[in-house]
């Protein structure tokens, strides 16, 4: 047992490293940087918790994971009995222990941080999800069934949460996915690199063992509306996602090799142009700049860097400081040679005879004073022009809400931007459909979508059974 | 999965499919297109819904097959399937009563006319169709056309049918008579023919609408590759349209946008049988 150890031994333990692919040679292929801990080094991590009392991690967490619970048994090496913690309290452990923001969730107020580095939750989660891949049966559907219906509308991060939630609850799930394939963003969005596509078919496919259906081509709002659904299902759960672009609003916005972010990972990622025989093209430069300091501008930089940028660049308006990614992928993204191009705003893309970007016109700014987010605004400076010559541009900086579905749902209560508005049970002024995620968020994380998916399942729950009593 | 009922060829390249959806057939209305994706690992194609049996739970596809997607698509036969149909996506075609109507549709954008022009007849609008081909054989549904028209019109570029030359001239004969002037016209074909007849009905203030078809990937909003200049705003043709007002759209933008991978892909084009 991990409590032969006393608390003194634990502190001395060292936080392990994890094994990754070397920079020079990760730059040029699509294969997962980070390698997974291996069993002894996992076992080793794990004895570094304390199983402090108050588990601030667990409060951490947004769908609270019961992390020293399941820690104690890989310190335990009691691999199956932590893979059942993982399993009740979280639908896609291999997920979140590969893209959660760690250092800012449970990481951040792990008591190990204090003094020195804090556990590595994500890693063992991570390391614990790939064990029961390899070693364990598929979870089983329940042996109760509740005879309530519930539909989910999309199977990005929130919807296969809240799919797993609700058919553990014994409830008959059916997810409408608009695209042709399941995970949404996790599919379409993060890198084969971050999250590898085989991962998201098995944390699908354990959905599914679960009873879960999943019909794709569905593009709820279009297929079908809110108010058909809800004559064949008791409740809904909308979690349609991330919306439309923004664009930078600059002349020459138009040119061939500007993409969006989400244009450009979807031609990579979903429709796989980073294979030899892929049927759908993507533009690439010898230079590539990217627009935005959030996750998915490093997916982006991180992207063009492998299919074939020899210079990739993230032309971000504010400083390091505030960049919004990840720890993680702004360190791997260094690593790989990505530059950083802080406090730059861009003015004007400017096009070859044949309609092809062939440039930037980029701002210097510096910060001013705090703006409604309370980071530092920035301020151009003027005369600081200059011009960045380029051949693929990609801008990342944010979506707005998608009105495909709330144009065909009269009566669904949005906010000024368009996102649906929800009660605290995650309920929408519709009774019995509920929402979550960026459709409600405005462009959140994964880990965020799926801590909503995880509430609304157990509102929905809750609803289904006042209805019947 | 979606079943083949029918595949019959129309035109050199041109096919016309009967595909089994019926959540696309119960809720498409005219003007809608769907996502067709031929089997794993292809493209994601958008193409017009010609025709819907919301009882049968059937759409009409009406396909040019000239790039590889395509011509996987139309290779399917009676009792094969296509791995993904998506939709109906897009806005509806804005039907009302104007009275005289005149549609032109260019060489397989006939197909994507035929389905307006039959919602615009059945609303009680006297339609005009003018159909343009190369030659005699690219001429499609003159016969399905003219079972509703008042008239259907022919141009062909070596007069092996109709009147030898563009659709623009007819249309311009149709403009210049009180008789025949259209009250709107509806335009559907190549860029540059759309263009040509934006630009000559602007003059006469003839209301046109045109149906654009810019690449597209994901065709509900989220990637914005379809995204074209209208009256100066960027629209997204899958969300927005995809038909627009063609005296305000950008068409020299689009065109070249249209080019992005013909010109760095030729390379893939060339490989095709």
């Amino acid at each position: 047992m991990s409590n032969e150890l006393t608390a003194k031994q634990r502190m001395e333990i060292q936080r392990v490293s994890m094994p990754e692919q070397h920079a020079e040679a990760r730059a040029g292929n699509f294969f997962e940087v980070n390698q997974g801990l291996p069993e002894a080094i996992a076992v080793e991590e794990a004895k570094r918790c304390l199983e402090c009392k108050n588990r601030p991690c667990v409060s951490g967490c947004p769908v609270s994971v019961r992390i020293p619970e399941f820690i104690a048994k890989v310190a335990a090496g009691d691999f199956a009995g932590a893979a059942g913690i993982l399993r009740v309290d979280n639908a896609l452990p291999a997920t979140t222990g590969r893209v959660c923001p760690q250092e800012v969730q449970c990481e951040e107020v792990c008591v190990r941080g204090k003094k020195g580095k804090p556990v590595a939750i994500g890693w063992l989660e991570r390391f614990v999800a790939d064990w029961a891949a390899k070693n364990m049966a598929p979870p089983a559907p329940p042996a109760k069934q509740s005879g309530y219906k519930v539909c989910v509308v999309g199977s990005g991060p929130g919807g296969l949460t809240a799919a797993g939630e609700l058919a553990r609850m014994g409830h008959d799930v059916t997810i409408f996915e608009a695209l042709h394939d399941t995970g949404g963003v996790l599919r379409y969005g993060i890198p084969e690199f971050r999250l590898p596509k085989a991962i998201v078919d098995r944390e699908v496919e354990n959905l599914k063992s679960l009873g879960v259906k999943i019909e794709c081509n569905v593009v709820v709002g279009k297929t079908l509306t809110v108010g058909q659904i809800m004559k064949e299902f008791h409740a809904c759960f909308i979690a349609n996602g991330a919306g439309l672009p923004v664009f930078l609003n600059v002349p020459g916005e138009n040119l061939k090799g500007v993409y969006s972010a989400n244009e450009y990972l979807t031609r990579v990622n979903l429709m796989g142009a980073y294979k030899a025989d892929a049927s759908t093209p993507v533009a690439k430069g010898t230079t590539s700049v990217i627009f935005g300091g959030g996750n998915v501008a490093m997916d982006s930089v991180r992207t063009a860097r492998r299919m074939g940028s020899s210079r990739a660049v993230i032309a971000y308006r504010r400083s390091k400081a505030e960049l919004p990614a990840r720890a993680e992928e702004v360190k791997h993204a260094e690593e790989e040679g990505i530059e950083f191009m802080f406090l730059v705003a861009p003015l004007e893309i400017l096009g070859d005879a044949k309609g092809w970007v062939r440039a930037v016109r980029l701002q210097k700014m510096e910060l001013g004073e705090p703006d409604a987010s309370g980071r530092r605004r920035p301020v151009p400076i003027p005369g600081s022009e200059f011009e960045l010559p380029a051949e693929l541009l990609i801008v990342a900086i944010g979506t707005s809400a998608n009105p495909l579905l709330t144009n065909t749902c009269p009566g669904l209560k949005l906010n000024k931007w368009g996102n649906i508005e929800i009660d605290d049970n995650g309920m929408t002024s519709l009774p019995g459909v509920f929402a979550g995620g960026d459709i409600v968020r405005g462009g959140a994380t994964v880990i965020l979508a799926m801590g909503d998916g995880k509430k609304a399942a157990a509102s929905i729950d809750k609803y289904l059974k006042e209805k019947r009593d | 999965m979606f079943k083949v009922l029918e595949n019959e060829q129309l035109a050199p390249q041109v096919y016309r499919m009967v595909i089994e959806a019926p959540r696309v057939a119960k809720a498409r209305q005219a003007g809608q297109f769907v996502i067709v994706r031929g089997e794993t690992g292809a493209e994601r194609i958008p193409l017009t819904i010609a025709d819907a049996d919301p009882k049968a739970g059937t759409i009409t596809l009406i396909i040019q097959a000239v790039g590889a997607g395509t011509q996987k698509i139309v290779a399917v036969g009676p009792g094969g399937s296509i791995r993904d149909v998506a939709g109906p996506l897009g806005q509806a075609t804005h039907i009302q009563k104007w009275g005289r109507v005149a549609c032109v549709g260019g060489g397989v954008g006939t197909a994507v006319l035929y389905p307006l022009a039959k919602a615009l007849a059945d609303a009680g609008n006297e339609v005009t169709t003018i159909i343009g081909g190369r030659s005699k054989p690219f001429v499609i549904l003159h016969d399905e056309l003219a079972a509703f028209c008042k008239q259907v019109l022919v141009t062909t570029e070596d007069g092996s049918m109709g009147v030898k030359g563009f659709v623009t001239a007819e249309l311009g004969r149709l403009m210049a008579d009180e008789a025949t002037k259209p009250a709107v016209i509806f335009a559907v074909g190549p860029v540059p023919m759309m263009a040509a007849i934006a630009q000559q009905t602007k003059p006469a203030g003839i209301p046109t609408i045109v149906s654009l078809n810019p690449i597209m990937v994901d065709g509900t909003g989220m990637c914005g590759g379809c995204r074209v200049t209208v009256g100066g705003k960027i629209k997204f043709a899958c969300v927005d349209g995809p038909e627009f007002d063609g005296h305000q759209v950008d068409f020299k933008e689009l065109s070249t946008r249209q080019n992005a991978y013909k010109e760095d892909f030729c390379r893939l084009e060339k490989q095709l049988p």
